[in-house]
């Protein structure tokens, strides 16, 4: 513009890098302390450069876990955040883009209230009914299992009302066409409906993914076997009141762990990640 | 909301409805259900008899100093974890809106820790401010400072908000930054011309411009604080020193964990969530929606 831009684009590079500094410094520090010795760390003498332990501490970490009386190998962990977070995923967008085709495609009794039945459940978060929640599921037999973890959380009013607000995008021409071809109402979702969702599909994935793996007070509350925890729960159980007890090397590596595939799945998928984040708006 | 192109079918719209109404019905409805009934009862000290007793385990809640600090202390939390989240975010949104080389890769490093978990976050910085082998410890005490946030209240309070904030930065980066770049840029070139120094055109064209996206926000940063730092709070205090960084979901938690009053964990519950109709509510009159009906 008018004025001198080259002194304030410093300073704007300058500010931003500051930022970046700020948002990395303390998964900088996480990946460090897991590259070093417990004694060191609990002396409070720990370097802020690499140690040496790197493959030792990740291999107890994956494979072994911690030495106290809940050990559980975080890969174990792992493996169960994974199928909870896979389960929401496809979970929350196979039910929801069926409800929304039934609401946009069909006229039939009811509709309207089904649908409001659905939006409404956006005022009621797992927060507000935890126990309540808890105790149908403890009637139901699911503690402890992936389908406890996973089914309670599985509706979602925001992907219903995204598929909902698509479908009504999609030109009737099409489906008339279809139906020309002799094409029923499956054949027309799963031939035509479906491949134009693709990319809506993607986008809410990558979105619905993080939050399943994120997942906290829901896991917490319900899986009380060790081998059930998903990584969350697992390293809030690692962290003893006990300062002395806590092996600070394991517990950063967990960490570092937890975050990488939510992480990747934002870098690597960085288009659909704000994409889906601004189409959900949440 | 009606297509003019629809098919005729008597079952098949209620078997594709059937999973999602199902699943609202268990495992939404009929708890929240449960918890609104059980909030106007009264059990026993025995557990063998519950009498209705309208609102009396509300008015219990509310004579209850605990729970009243809980909710000043989750209001607090909520603005000051949005306040410093929204402002800092804002600061780096209008850097990076600017013509410069490597925008996309300051973006990229930036929005990732949307991704890091509640928990998470707690451990990262319970381990960089640990009294005892915080790195970061080391050099407050260093300059003098006595930290403790694990026998300190008000700094347990200031290390959650911090946490809180931090995580919260990349997603208001991203949405200022999607804000701003929707403002046209013959808007500030108009006002450069006549005259406007920046700080100036900041305050007087961009942050006017950009107030829709930031009431969104302030909507998203509250209900974000209230909710999601339970996982942050669980892992770094656990509610302590004392009930210090108690908030009303943390509460509820903690409260059902230990048992004892059915009634009075209902009540809390009903209240978080008339909270959260409230706050949704705002979000769909005030904010623009896409939504249409």
């Amino acid at each position: 513009m008018v004025e001198d831009e080259g002194i304030r684009r410093y300073v704007a590079h300058f500010i931003l890098w500051i930022g970046i500094a700020i948002v990395a410094f303390p998964v900088y520090i996480a990946i460090i302390a897991s590259t070093q010795d417990n004694a060191l760390i609990a002396n409070g003498q720990m370097s802020l450069l690499p140690g040496g332990h790197f493959f030792e501490v990740y291999y107890q970490t994956i494979f072994v876990g911690t030495s106290g009386s809940t050990r559980e190998p975080v890969g174990n962990m792992m493996l169960n955040s994974l199928v909870m977070a896979l389960a929401i995923a496809i979970g929350k967008i196979a039910i929801s883009i069926i409800s929304a085709y039934a609401i946009v495609y069909f006229r039939f009794p009811f509709r309207m209230s089904i649908f409001w039945i659905i939006f409404i459940t956006l005022m009621l978060p797992v927060e507000v009914r935890i126990y309540p929640t808890y105790k149908i599921v403890a009637d139901l037999h699911m503690l402890d299992s992936y389908a406890g973890l996973s089914l309670p959380l599985i509706a979602s009013a925001t992907a219903t009302l995204l598929f909902r607000q698509f479908f009504m995008t999609v030109p009737d021409e099409l489906l008339e066409a279809s139906r020309i071809d002799g094409a029923g109402p499956l054949r027309f979702f799963w031939d035509t409906l479906l491949p134009l969702s693709r990319t809506n599909m993607a986008a809410l994935f990558v979105i619905l993914f993080i939050l399943g793996w994120n997942q906290y007070l829901w896991p917490l509350l319900i899986t009380t076997r060790d081998d059930m925890q998903t990584i969350q729960v697992g390293i809030r159980k690692m962290i003893t009141t006990t300062d002395a007890l806590t092996e600070w090397p394991i517990v950063m590596a967990t960490a570092v762990l937890a975050m990488l595939p939510p992480v990747f799945v934002v870098v690597a998928m960085q288009k659909l990640f704000v994409r889906g984040l601004v189409e959900t708006e949440k | 909301m009606q297509k003019q192109a629809i098919f005729q079918s008597k079952l098949l719209p209620y078997a594709l409805v059937a999973p999602q109404l199902a699943i609202v019905l268990i495992f939404f409805y009929w708890p929240a259900l449960q918890a609104v009934i059980q909030s106007f009862l009264l059990q026993d000290a025995f557990g063998l008899s519950t009498s209705f007793v309208w609102f009396e385990n509300y008015v219990e809640l509310f004579k209850d100093p605990a729970y009243f600090a809980a909710v000043v202390r989750t209001f607090f939390f909520s603005f000051a974890i949005a306040i410093s989240s929204l402002s800092f975010a804002l600061l780096l949104a209008v850097m990076a809106d600017k013509p410069l080389r490597g925008s996309m890769l300051y973006r990229t490093l930036l929005i990732w820790p949307y991704a890091v978990a509640p928990p998470v976050v707690g451990v990262l910085w319970i381990f960089m401010l640990h009294p005892s082998l915080g790195v970061i410890s080391r050099y407050l005490r260093a300059a003098g400072v006595d930290w403790n946030p694990l026998l300190d209240g008000n700094q347990a309070a200031g290390l959650i908000i911090l946490a809180a904030a931090w995580k919260q930065i990349s997603y208001n980066f991203l949405f200022f930054l999607a804000g701003l770049q929707a403002i046209p840029k013959s808007v500030f070139e108009a006002a450069a011309i006549d005259g406007a120094r920046p700080m100036r055109r900041f305050w007087t064209v961009t942050f006017p411009l950009l107030s829709p996206t930031i009431f969104f926000l302030l909507v998203v940063n509250i209900v974000y604080a209230f909710f999601d730092t339970f996982g942050i709070i669980d892992t770094m205090t656990r509610g302590g020193p004392g009930t210090s960084t108690v908030t009303l979901v943390y509460k509820v938690y903690s409260d059902g964990l230990l048992g004892g009053n059915l009634g009075s964990s209902a009540a809390q519950s009903v209240v978080l969530m008339i909270m959260v109709i409230v706050l949704t509510g705002i979000q769909f009159r005030f904010v623009e929606r896409k939504v249409t009906y």
